[in-house]
């Protein structure tokens, strides 16, 4: 009997957004426990999918049975079997943990905000399982119609307009992808992935396939916010409502970068990247601009939230560079740190959606005296930072470990050199933020008025709900560190030794 | 010259998506009103869609509608007589999706004039600033 996972995945929250917004005129009470045992549904899939996957080799699924040249394939190897299982469990985290912040945030539109969520969720889990290059461009705008819509529910004065932006550089991102696709498609007339790799391998030569390439990358880079491409992202997700932040942040940059490896290693091929095209040495350096970049914007803001999404373009500055350089041990880390990142962000994100259900703004000066206040949310975001800045045992020490070694390999001392100096900056980012927490606001006098700005005085640790999830995922981080060798071994080193000639 | 016109006139779809594509892009990057921008952004994705469709056409082809197919003896079918229709298919798809970014742009647009009261982009940002 053929394994039916791959198509459950897309199918359950599909159709889950459908009976949510059916439910909208029945009984509203069930939109939300129809969510979560939907994302439960699908995070059991995803797992039981890769461990079919480690077990016995990648999964073929054709839609309707149409065979691949011709019907929708999809595949799922390690790779994507990996980023299915974090998109999925991160998405049903966080619609536990925001199930407070979004009825405090949302209050009549909780529905509406469930049944966006779903699509978008739908939307990534498609993009990653997909082996069918139009498809993909489907799915990818469908989970970007989900997030413009979640962001313009955010913050009344700003979000909308951050939102629109981002629906112009997105479309922009889109179109570019889609018209590589379309090069591709002239030169071999297929649009299924694995197809398309055998039949590129007699037109390496060809301009249009070249041209194709930079479409494509360009697309994406767009959609991932690397560094000059990046404008939009941190009004978007700064001003989205804290559940959506919490998503958007872990999960779609990193989608991005699973579809730019997708691209590189499993369409193109190896060979065609590294040894036919010279770009390589090129783009390791704008990463490498990035993640410096990325970095030093982080330390010119003055609001938590904003400061984390500049840390998200320093950290796609790490994903992109480590996956151009193109030898086992940065693709290695690049992999591990997918995964690591969408943790430590996911993380982050978490503690800071729990602070802004206290606090309502997260500027510098509002933070003061956290750590006795929200002890508990304090210290899952001191546990996301310290993995962040990469100090072991948390998990962000050992992808950064693998990049490096990478970069040694790759004799790219530059990229080397932007890693260190981001950890180093981040360092002085994150300590400066415990700094601030760590003491009571002063008193009157001391150059600022506090006394009455400061009506939150009396704030109290978040919710249980925000709180136990919150260290389940801190817990995560260590768990993943520790066992980060056998995660390696099991899933990233196979995949990796099967593209990386 | 000459060489170059030829070459022009030989390819003059892919040329005329070019220049589409980039009006579009101008308006996106230009106009300070943002129902052009959106119109500009409307544009840059017909042109793609157009890039799509030329790539279908073939000269003295037809429909790839196959007659008599049902119940008469395989009739021989030589692919060059029909025209591609799969670039038709996926565009009908990017038709959809143009056409949901747009609706959703333009409820944005419609939430931005109702808290600022214009949709000059400097004015917004003016008024933001004030906040």
């Amino acid at each position: 009997m053929n394994i039916q996972y791959p198509v459950l995945i897309i199918i359950i929250p599909l159709l889950a957004a459908v009976f949510s917004s059916a439910l909208m005129w029945g009984n509203r009470r069930l939109v939300y426990p129809l969510c979560v045992l939907a994302l439960a549904a699908t995070a059991i899939n995803t797992f039981l999918l890769l461990a079919e996957v480690v077990h016995s080799g990648p999964v073929n699924y054709l839609l309707a049975g149409w065979s691949p040249p011709w019907g929708i394939q999809m595949r799922v190897d390690l790779l994507n079997g990996l980023v299915l299982c974090i998109v999925s469990v991160v998405a049903l985290i966080n619609l536990i943990a925001s199930f407070r912040s979004v009825q405090q945030e949302l209050a009549e539109k909780t529905d509406s905000f469930y049944v966006l969520y779903l699509l978008f969720i739908t939307g990534l889990l498609g993009v990653v399982i997909t082996a069918d290059l139009f498809n993909l461009y489907v799915l990818l705008e469908v989970t970007s119609l989900a997030a413009y819509a979640q962001i313009a529910m955010g913050d009344r004065d700003r979000a909308p307009l951050a939102s629109l932006n981002y629906v112009f550089l997105g479309v922009i991102g889109a179109s570019f992808y889609l018209l590589g696709v379309g090069y591709l498609y002239i030169k071999t007339g297929s649009l299924n992935m694995m197809d398309i790799s055998n039949i590129l391998l007699s037109v390496y030569s060809s301009i249009a396939v070249f041209t194709a390439f930079i479409f494509c990358m360009v697309g994406i880079w767009v959609k991932m916010a690397l560094f000059p491409l990046h404008a939009w992202l941190p009004n978007a997700y700064t001003y989205a409502p804290t559940a959506s932040s919490r998503i958007l942040a872990p999960l779609m940059t990193k989608v991005m970068v699973y579809v730019m490896i997708r691209l590189m290693f499993s369409v193109f091929g190896m060979d065609y990247v590294f040894q036919e095209l010279e770009l390589s040495q090129h783009i390791v350096l704008l990463a490498s601009i990035a993640i410096i970049a990325g970095a030093v914007l982080a330390l010119a803001q003055n609001n938590l939230k904003k400061m984390l999404t500049y840390i998200i373009v320093s950290e796609i500055g790490y994903l992109v560079g480590g996956a151009w350089l193109g030898n086992t041990a940065a693709l290695t880390g690049t992999i591990l740190h997918v995964l690591n990142d969408a943790l430590m962000t996911f993380c982050l994100f978490l503690a800071v959606g729990n602070m802004s259900y206290k606090l309502k703004n997260l500027d510098f000066d509002n933070l003061q005296g956290l750590f006795s206040k929200m002890p508990v949310t304090m210290a899952g975001f001191a546990l996301a930072g310290v993995s962040i800045i990469g100090i072991p045992p948390t998990c962000g020490f050992f992808s950064k470990w693998f990049l490096i070694s990478g970069a040694l390999e790759a004799g790219n001392y530059l990229f080397l050199i932007a890693l260190i100096l981001s950890s180093l900056i981040n360092a002085i980012l994150f300590f400066r933020v415990f700094e601030i927490c760590l003491f009571e606001p002063m008193q009157a006098g001391h150059g600022h008025d506090y006394a009455h700005e400061h009506p939150e005085s009396g704030i109290r640790e978040a919710p249980v709900s925000m709180l136990v999830t919150l260290m389940l995922v801190a817990a995560s981080l260590l768990a993943v560190g520790l066992y980060s060798g056998m995660i390696v071994n099991q899933v990233v080193a196979p995949f990796v030794s099967g593209v990386v000639a | 010259m000459p060489d170059i016109l030829g070459v022009i006139i030989a390819k003059y779809n892919y040329w005329l998506f070019i220049v589409l594509m980039m009006v579009g892009l101008y308006a996106m990057i230009a106009k300070n009103n943002l129902i052009k921008k959106l119109v500009g952004m409307n544009i840059f994705q017909t042109a793609i869609i157009f890039f799509f469709i030329s790539i279908a056409y073939k000269k003295g082809a037809t429909l790839p509608i196959i007659e008599n197919a049902h119940g008469h003896s395989d009739p021989v079918i030589y692919a060059a007589q029909y025209m591609n229709p799969l670039p038709h298919v996926l565009m009908l798809t990017a038709i959809v999706v143009s056409v949901a970014t747009f609706g959703v742009a333009l409820a944005l647009a419609v939430k931005i004039y109702r808290r600022y009261q214009t949709l000059e982009e400097d004015e917004i940002r003016i008024r933001m600033r004030h906040k």
